[in-house]
């Protein structure tokens, strides 16, 4: 499934990470998935939300930068080379860059969630759906 | 020492009246050569005759930086090329250089204001000079080279950088004398202990320093951690380069080469002229440039003038530290910066905010630039390959035209406080 991911530039400084949750909180957005990349001078946090319309709404009013971009969400197995068979490979077969992606595990047993994000999500679906 | 006590010792009223002589010959000139200085004379209603006394200075109107970027690269120049022996030019300028023509009469006098500089500082013949001035475009190092070899000092042409080279350069070829930045004299006193080598131990004994501003607390931790007499001296390209004024052992004061150069004080503000004692800017007048000649020329420098004779015995004037600018220009690591050149890099780079701040501070005695420049929402991308793409980009483009490589720090928007006017954009931690 292609949802919205929410992207958001931190500074790598005391406080920055707690002002953008509490906009969040206050607004009753909540945080199905989230990742982090960090450089020494700035953090960008990545977050799949309940809402991402309002989310990017709010979080521009409060001055944070803010960009939406489409990625890949897949249910994949929790075992052993459940993300090498089910995603990794048959997308590096299909010659498809991952520029990055963070997994969770699902509330459901034996099951986990990865959200991958690639130049053309549309095209990597349908390969991951072959 | 005093290298021409005839000039640098010369009475006052001599002097005036020399420097009176040399004035007429110089303001004549430019108004005959150079249109820019006819339409400045023209409207301010004077001619060459205007000028009788000294005092008639006043009436001459000033030359800016600009006026040497509008007139780039030779339109205040007075000889034929033919005449020119070699060009020098400024460092990191807005968009041109100041480019500096010199005939082989004004290598000639630079020779001799720099061995009278390198004289006052207390070297002579039997010293070992090392220069570790830049070579190149900088006048610094062969004005510094020409001096040496006119004083008949053993000059070694290092140029800067590499230092451990010139450390064991130092060790081997006995220098006495190192010329250099004052920061870069501090990174050869580390050095040399990173290498287990105590400089006390070798003949180095004295350094004529200069090209960037320093602190009398910077001058106490050189004669701590190097075993030299740090001498400070002044110049500036437009002028002549390094050779203007420097300091003499009992360091009271720069000691200005009047017969050569024509200083005033004015009130950056009004332009009235102060008298001596008082603190302004810093107005300079060639008197005897033939490639260049340059009146009354802004250095933006603020300093006082000071014309009671000097232990040393000279009578010529004597210039307090630099204690500022009026403008905005700041001098890092040796080259001068204008925030407005900073801005108008990161402008012409796409999606970057007009919103920075230049931070500048000194560690481990080298400066720093760091330039903070907001995240705008077209620039920002949820991928660090590209951020950091970013990052690379505006820092190359600054080195390009800076000749410094700064550091570049992405911010979030808004961090930096805007500001009714004219915001506050520079910051600079460095004690100066």
């Amino acid at each position: 499934m292609i949802v919205k991911q929410v992207s958001v530039f931190v500074e790598n400084q005391k406080g920055r990470l707690v002002a953008m949750l509490e906009v969040l909180k206050a607004n009753n957005i909540n945080m199905h998935a989230l990742s982090v990349a960090e450089t020494t001078d700035f953090g960008i946090v990545r977050m799949i939300l309940s809402d991402s319309d309002k989310g990017v709404e709010v979080l521009k009013k409060a001055n944070f930068t803010v960009k939406e971009t489409d990625v890949l969400q897949r249910e994949m197995p929790d075992i052993p080379g459940g993300l090498l068979e089910t995603i990794a490979k048959p997308l590096n077969e299909a010659g498809i860059n991952l520029e990055y992606f963070y997994a969770f595990i699902d509330p459901a047993p034996g099951k986990a969630t990865i959200v991958v994000k690639v130049d053309n999500p549309k095209k990597a679906e349908e390969i991951l759906d072959k | 020492m005093i290298w021409n006590p005839k000039y640098e010792m010369m009475p006052r009223k001599d002097l005036e009246e020399l420097q009176l002589e040399r004035l007429k010959i110089q303001v004549a000139k430019v108004y005959e050569k150079v249109p820019f200085y006819r339409q400045a004379f023209l409207k301010k209603g004077i001619n060459p005759s205007s000028i009788r006394s000294l005092d008639d200075l006043s009436k001459l109107p000033f030359t800016s930086k600009q006026d040497f970027r509008d007139n780039y690269p030779f339109g205040l120049m007075t000889v034929p090329m033919e005449q020119v022996v070699r060009l020098h030019a400024s460092s990191g300028t807005t968009g041109k250089p100041v480019v500096a023509p010199y005939t082989a009469n004004d290598i000639d006098m630079w020779s001799e204001v720099m061995a009278r500089t390198l004289s006052s500082a207390g070297m002579t013949k039997y010293d070992v000079m090392q220069n570790a001035y830049g070579y190149g475009l900088f006048t610094g190092g062969l004005g510094f080279h020409y001096g040496g070899e006119k004083l008949g000092a053993t000059v070694i042409p290092t140029s800067a950088g590499g230092t451990k080279r010139q450390i064991m350069l130092m060790e081997d070829l006995g220098t006495t004398v190192i010329t250099c930045t004052p920061s870069y004299s501090l990174i050869i006193a580390e050095t040399a202990l990173d290498m287990g080598i105590d400089l006390s131990s070798l003949k180095l004994k004295l350094g004529v320093l200069g090209a960037e501003p320093w602190s009398e607390q910077m001058r106490q931790e050189i004669e701590t951690k190097l075993p030299i007499k740090a001498i400070d001296i002044y110049g500036l390209t437009e002028i002549v380069g390094p050779g203007v004024s420097v300091e003499c052992p009992s360091r009271c004061g720069m000691h200005i080469f009047e017969d050569h150069f024509l200083a005033e004080i004015i009130d950056p503000n009004t332009g009235e002229q102060l008298p001596y004692g008082e603190t302004g800017e810093l107005v300079l007048t060639t008197l005897t440039k033939e490639a260049l000649p340059v009146i009354r020329f802004r250095t933006k420098d603020i300093t006082s003038l000071n014309v009671e004779p000097c232990e040393c015995g000279r009578t010529i004037v004597r210039m307090a530290k630099i204690t500022g600018r009026t403008d905005d220009m700041l001098i890092i690591r040796g080259v001068n910066v204008f925030p407005s050149q900073i801005e108008s890099i990161l402008l012409e780079i796409e999606g970057v905010e007009p919103h920075y701040s230049i931070i500048v501070d000194r560690e481990r005695h080298m400066d720093i630039l760091e330039i903070q420049v907001e995240v705008s929402e077209e620039v920002f991308s949820d991928e660090i390959r590209k951020m950091e793409a970013l990052e690379k980009k505006v820092q190359e483009e600054l080195e390009s035209t800076l000749g410094i490589s700064p550091n570049i720090k992405l911010v979030e928007p808004k961090h930096i406080a805007r500001t009714v006017g004219k915001a506050k954009r520079v910051i600079d931690h460095r004690e100066l």
